[in-house]
């Protein structure tokens, strides 16, 4: 149990808290712009206007009284998410697969009524999920069915992947997969697999769970060596070009694969954690400082800014040990 | 010019000026800078609030302390609104009188002066008082004889006499003589003693003064017994029967006379306000004669009525509990519930002391938590939910208070101090806590804001800081701009060396 000392996490460029909440957050990031990534449903109607890619919304509940429209608004559907607009950790997250004549069932087998699906509502719009216990509002969308590539690295979940952009450039990404123990959330210190990506290619580099580096999927063990995400320069596009959408300098995006629309915005985060360093065994620091010195006074397309990262931050040399 | 380099400036410059203050008053003004070279000199402000009857001249006559038994009075400080104000002395005993021909709405009357004891001695000797039998109706002669002759039976000595006399007089259930007298005297265990020994020809008379308490703001005056026994005086403490002069109390006048007479008004109450400093004598004495001169002190705390000197003393603590959470949160990493909560839960401990508020938090927030737990089922919307933690929390300390009493532990009682609406938010932040995040997260966040809740009290505890905060509040702008300086920093917390450790092992 070694420390590290903090020259040392100096050179590796290490982005620390303290720096991240003065340097990035606090001087790129406008407080006025918080909600619109602090509720999802701002967000997709944002997404939606700038013809980006995101899960089809087919209903919003604002309050109670609405609550009883519900069965004519799922009448038809039976895939579909119930989620709270401003839930935080993938709380209140409700996913059903399957419809059995009057019967919901959930991913995960479980077989509801509509009666709970209407509680569950009620409990989203009373503010249960939302940080600080805020009325909410309820979001009902398509299910994401997602890629089968990784149904080898999930497990009772969807994994995403998260995208720092800073700017408009992405500079670091990781794939985020559930584990167990992590019930079925993609939050790294629930104990969520990170995969460091390799921003070239799309390739695996590392997998870290709980702080820890693993080779294989604790719950499905398949190896991390041979994943390779699929359309990995739209995924970065779809990453940069959040930027011109929410007017941010230092967000994460959190972008999921369907297995038939292709990559999809999720959702977008104005406080990313700094775990992602750890999945990539690279500091954060050290890539944010590389891309100011790349700023040009004339702003920069989204194809210039993708194509200046996958230069700027492919594989390094120091990191090709897997 | 940056930003950065605009705070760095701006820190520096007030750290510079609170620390250069500071200096100043050291070095010109004689303050010391460390608590315990000095003496303990007692403040004593007196307010003497009255409501007009109407018509008519007003006159207030109050009997000027007569410090005793090594007790100095260093000065003397009047505020008459108004009145016509004058003191003046007669058989050697100083009284102050304020007149006015009339008043129309309540007024108050200050006195303040200071005082110190400069070394315990016993008290002087005083003319024995003359023997005046007391004026007794016949039932309560009769009875006060019985009482007297049974005490005497086993007494020798005016001494002994006495020490009984108080014993039976205190007791939970006074024999029934006693139980009569004290019922016809309204209660009033003085008037029964001072009676029963002028029944018994023991030379008594009464000490009036104050017991001395830190930050008291309404004490009134209490009076001790001194009798006769042989040639020595003897002092009790009437409530008590303690026997021997309480190191804090101050004397204020000895014998029969009257403290306060009021004519012209009605509704009056005499109170004190109480403020211990220890500073040398000399700053002391120095600083009275120069406030109005040293506006550098005229602006100071000291300038202000006692009482708010007292709610100061608390208050110029907080910063240096704020100091250690930012110190804890930016430069450490150490996780809190809630960022100011530990400095609360700190000020708390310091009315509790530190083992018996850990004691009394953890029980309370452990069992508001398992309460919690249930209303969870209910699924209440947030606001009632509080509220219900609230009540629950208040029912809590109440029970927590009569059991530990009813059991001896007095200390319990001290739960009052902890406030009850933060107890009630911490147990609602960390049952969603271990909702959301799982028993570890609480334990990691609740253990973190215990911990600087603790580092808080000890700092704010020291004698040291609580002088430096009183004395030299100009330190505060010192404080302000390391808050300033630590804002703005962006290096590593101590934790992420630990969390980052792994990265010492690439390459």
């Amino acid at each position: 149990m070694k420390w590290i000392s903090p020259k040392k996490l100096r050179q590796l460029g290490i982005l620390g808290m303290n720096s991240r909440n003065i340097d990035y957050i606090g001087r790129s990031n406008n407080r006025s712009l918080f909600p619109l990534v602090d509720d999802k449903l701002k967000t997709k109607k944002l997404a939606e206007k700038f013809g980006m890619s995101v899960p089809r919304l087919f209903a919003v509940i604002n309050n109670q009284h609405d609550v009883q429209l519900l069965e004519t608004q799922l009448s038809g559907r039976d895939k579909f998410v119930i989620k709270p607009a401003q839930g935080s950790g993938g709380k209140g997250i409700l996913v059903i697969s399957e419809r059995e004549g009057d019967r919901y069932i959930k991913s995960s087998g479980a077989s509801l009524e509509l009666r709970d699906l209407k509680h569950h509502a009620t409990n989203i719009l009373s503010g249960l999920f939302s940080l600080g216990g805020r009325p909410d509002v309820v979001m009902i969308e398509d299910m994401i069915v997602f890629d089968p590539i990784f149904s080898h690295y999930s497990y009772e979940g969807v994994p995403d992947i998260r995208v720092i952009v800073y700017k408009g450039y992405p500079v670091m990404a990781m794939l985020r997969c559930s584990t167990h123990e992590s019930d079925g959330k993609a939050n790294l210190h629930q104990g969520a697999v990170g995969v460091g990506i390799d921003m070239g290619t799309g390739k695996s580099l590392f997998a870290v769970q709980n702080n820890i580096k693993i080779q294989k999927h604790p719950n499905t063990g398949f190896r991390f060596d041979d994943l390779i995400i699929p359309g990995w320069d739209h995924i970065l596009h779809l990453a940069s070009r959040c930027y011109e959408m929410v007017g941010l300098g230092y967000f994460g995006a959190d972008i999921v694969l369907d297995k038939n629309k292709g990559p999809m915005i999720l959702e977008l985060n104005a406080r990313p954690g700094l775990a992602i360093q750890v999945a990539n065994q690279a500091g954060l620091a050290k890539r944010l400082k590389l891309v100011d010195q790349h700023i040009l006074p004339t702003p920069r397309d989204v194809d210039e800014r993708v194509a200046l990262s996958k230069q700027l931050f492919a594989k390094e040399q120091a990191a090709i040990n897997v | 010019m940056s930003s950065t380099l605009k705070i760095t400036l701006i820190a520096l410059f007030m750290i510079m000026t609170g620390l250069g203050l500071a200096l100043y008053k050291n070095i010109a003004l004689g303050f010391p800078l460390l608590p315990g070279v000095s003496e303990d000199v007692w403040t004593i402000e007196s307010k003497i609030s009255l409501k007009p009857v109407r018509g008519g001249a007003v006159e207030v006559v109050l009997a000027l302390p007569e410090p005793d038994a090594g007790w100095v009075s260093l000065d003397d400080h009047f505020a008459s609104s108004g009145f016509h104000f004058s003191v003046k002395e007669q058989n050697g005993h100083r009284r102050a009188h304020w007149t006015r021909e009339s008043m129309e709405r309540a007024t108050t009357l200050f006195y303040k002066t200071q005082v110190y004891r400069m070394k315990e001695v016993d008290l002087r000797d005083r003319v024995v008082p003359k023997l005046e039998p007391p004026y007794l109706t016949r039932v309560n002669a009769d009875v006060m004889q019985k009482v007297v002759e049974s005490l005497k039976k086993k007494s020798s000595t005016p001494g002994e006499f006495a020490r009984l006399l108080f014993e039976s007089v205190n007791q939970q259930q006074p024999d029934q003589d006693m139980s009569f007298l004290l019922s016809s005297y309204g209660g009033v265990h003085m008037d029964v003693v001072m009676d029963v020994l002028a029944y018994a020809e023991v030379s008594a008379q009464l000490i009036k003064g104050i017991f001395l308490e830190d930050g008291r703001r309404r004490q009134r005056i209490d009076s001790l017994v001194e009798i006769i026994d042989g040639d020595r005086w003897l002092i009790f403490d009437p409530k008590t029967g303690q026997e021997g002069l309480p190191d804090n109390f101050f004397i204020w006048q000895r014998g029969p006379d009257s403290l306060l007479d009021v004519i012209g008004g009605r509704n009056s109450t005499f109170e004190f306000a109480l403020v211990k400093n220890t500073l040398p004598l000399k700053s002391i004495l120095f600083m009275e004669g120069q406030i109005e001169e040293q506006p550098l002190l005229d602006f100071s705390i000291y300038s202000l009525p006692v009482e708010q000197q007292g709610i100061f003393k608390g208050l110029l603590l907080i910063p240096v509990g704020a100091l250690v959470i930012v110190l804890l949160r930016i430069l450490v990493g150490l996780k809190t519930s809630g960022t100011f909560m530990p400095i609360l839960i700190a000020l708390a401990f310091i009315q509790t002391s530190l083992l018996m508020g850990l004691v009394i938090f953890l029980t309370v927030v452990g069992f508001g938590l398992w309460i919690r737990y249930y209303l969870s089922y209910l699924n209440l919307l947030l606001v009632a939910r509080i509220t219900a933690v609230v009540i629950v929390v208040i029912l809590l300390m109440a029970s927590l208070s009569v059991v530990s009493y009813k059991l001896g532990f007095h200390q319990a009682l001290t739960v009052t101090f902890f406030p009850t609406i933060i107890l009630a938010w911490t147990i609602e932040r960390m049952s969603i806590l271990w909702e959301e995040e799982g028993p570890h997260e609480v334990l990691i966040q609740g253990g973190g804001s215990l911990l600087a809740a603790v580092l808080a009290y000890l700092m704010m505890s020291m004698a040291f800081v609580e002088h430096l905060t009183f004395n030299f509040p100009e330190l505060m702008i010192s404080l302000l701009g390391v808050v300033l300086l630590l804002g703005k920093y962006t290096g590593y917390r101590l934790f992420e060396l630990y969390r980052f450790r792994d990265f010492g092992r690439i390459e």
